[in-house]
């Protein structure tokens, strides 16, 4: 079957989808947006998160099917998102143009975070960075699905308690780092996010 | 496989009625998992996110009629005054990700006694609204489960909504898993205060093979609150008596020994649950006593 829809604000079309394929796989093997990781397949792990329609899913467990017509967010579109956002209070759905993150620039977006040797690069969301600087990151698997967790969670609530990160991120595996530098990186996100506004 | 795609409700009745094997999908947290896993390949799905009014509740003048994909997510937000015991069991469910996409619908369709909901909606007490191309139905939520992941759905029915009684009186979920989230109950308990009928309801889950009440210890501990005249006084309740209930609860369920834990330890673990979550009612009944006679 053909699913259409929009995928990090441009329209995308996925040809022979195995009607019992998930979103992710779709975005992964058909789309070649990988950064959505497949690791449990079952929804316990949350590295497969992604926005649908603004919300927080587990794309492992979302049919394909059934996101025709629909709008999703992978960590691939994120600093765009998070740009329009700062900007202009968000990219309207399915909009065309300079609104979106394309389909090359996704599969080829890489971290050019900002080095604290160079000051090079200013290419990542806020959460992204804040992650970098706050050594969130170690075998990296569940980085993607904790940056879209915790970016929504920002969103909503600016000012986060410890509890309210613990809650949002209860979703989200990791088995490096023991959580406690992703909880300093969303506090630091959180700090920096204040200070900007 | 066929993906089925109704646009509308009459539309999904009819496509279940020429497909009887169908399987709905809504959320897709069980459905998905399944077939991620080539544990079911069914020959067709048939997707419900498509029809918006069963992602819809109304609130009533005694009940919520709660559309079957309302996500717990919303149940959590919206719903917390009329459905407490809901709320409170759907706050444990899974991760946000999940509540995100999950509702009551699906524990519904797929009845594993482990399914958070459904010790709330016994506590609450509950109808479910089906429906076929061959018309309505409201089956008792007592008379739904009919064994271990079955229930009382005709093969061409589908779940429409819940009616679910609006709480008058305190309302209480426990649940014993090994860490807050991700968590599918080792056991949970939820039970409600009716006040206006002076009685109480339990529900029990992941303890027997299906969802249950405890009716024995719900039929003690009503003539027991009556005889003490308790709903009157405000009194606590005599500890003897919430050791009887515990015991009693304890007595309605018909556990396994499973990878979770053993039949043992959930016939203990319900006990305690069953005299904690009647403590914190039962407290919350008397709080709001107080402040309605206006005594200190």
């Amino acid at each position: 079957m053909r699913v259409n829809f929009t995928v990090n604000g441009r329209p995308q079309e996925a040809d022979d989808v195995w009607e019992g394929e998930s979103l992710l796989y779709v975005l992964r093997e058909r789309l070649g947006l990988p950064g959505s990781k497949n690791a449990c397949e079952q929804g316990e792990c949350g590295s497969c998160t992604v926005r649908l329609d603004g919300v927080p899913v587990c794309s492992c467990l979302v049919a394909a099917g059934q996101v025709e017509g629909r709008d999703v967010v992978t960590v691939e579109g994120l600093a765009d998102f998070a740009k329009q956002r700062a900007q202009h209070g968000g990219c309207s759905t399915g909009a065309t143009g300079a609104c979106g993150t394309s389909l090359q620039d996704a599969r080829q977006w890489a971290a050019k975070g900002q080095d604290s040797q160079t000051g090079e690069g200013t290419e990542l969301a806020p959460i992204q960075q804040a992650f970098i600087d706050a050594g969130a990151v170690q075998c990296g698997f569940c980085t993607p699905g904790l940056l879209v967790a915790a970016d929504e969670m920002l969103e909503r609530n600016p000012n986060p308690s410890d509890a309210d990160i613990r809650e949002a991120l209860s979703g989200n595996l990791c088995r490096c780092t023991g959580y406690e530098k992703i909880m300093d990186a969303v506090r630091l996100a959180a700090a920096r996010q204040a200070e900007a506004v | 496989m066929d993906f089925l795609r109704p646009a509308s409700w009459e539309e999904a009745l009819a496509a279940k009625a020429e497909h009887p094997t169908a399987v709905p999908i809504a959320g897709g947290t069980d459905v998905m998992v399944e077939i991620n896993f080539d544990h079911r390949r069914p020959e067709y799905l048939l997707d419900l996110n498509r029809i918006g009014e069963l992602s819809e509740w109304e609130v009533g003048q005694d009940t919520v009629r709660l559309g079957a994909s309302v996500p717990y997510s919303k149940i959590m937000e919206s719903l917390r005054a009329e459905l407490p015991g809901l709320a409170l069991a759907s706050h444990t469910v899974a991760s946000p990700q999940i509540r995100n996409r999950g509702g009551v619908g699906g524990n519904l369709g797929t009845a594993s006694p482990a399914g958070d909901a459904h010790p709330a909606l016994l506590a609450a007490g509950a109808e479910v609204e089906v429906e076929s191309v061959r018309g309505t139905r409201l089956i008792p939520i007592d008379a739904f489960y009919t064994g271990v992941k079955r229930n009382a759905l005709a093969a061409d029915e589908l779940i429409k909504s819940v009616h679910i009684k609006k709480a008058d009186g305190p309302q209480q979920y426990s649940k014993v898993g090994t860490r807050n989230a991700m968590v599918i109950a080792v056991c949970a308990f939820g039970l409600a205060l009716h006040p206006e009928t002076r009685t109480v309801r339990t529900g029990i889950g992941s303890a027997a093979p299906t969802p249950v009440r405890a009716k024995t210890a719900e039929e003690f501990l009503n003539a027991a609150l009556e005889e003490g005249g308790f709903w009157d006084n405000g009194k606590i309740i005599t500890p003897s008596v919430a050791k009887q209930f515990a015991e009693l609860c304890s007595g309605a369920c018909n556990p396994i020994d499973d990878v979770r834990g053993t039949a043992s330890y959930r016939r203990h673990a319900v006990g305690v649950m069953a005299r904690r979550t009647l403590t914190w009612t039962w407290e919350s009944y008397r709080g709001a006593r107080r402040l309605t006679e206006g005594a200190a």
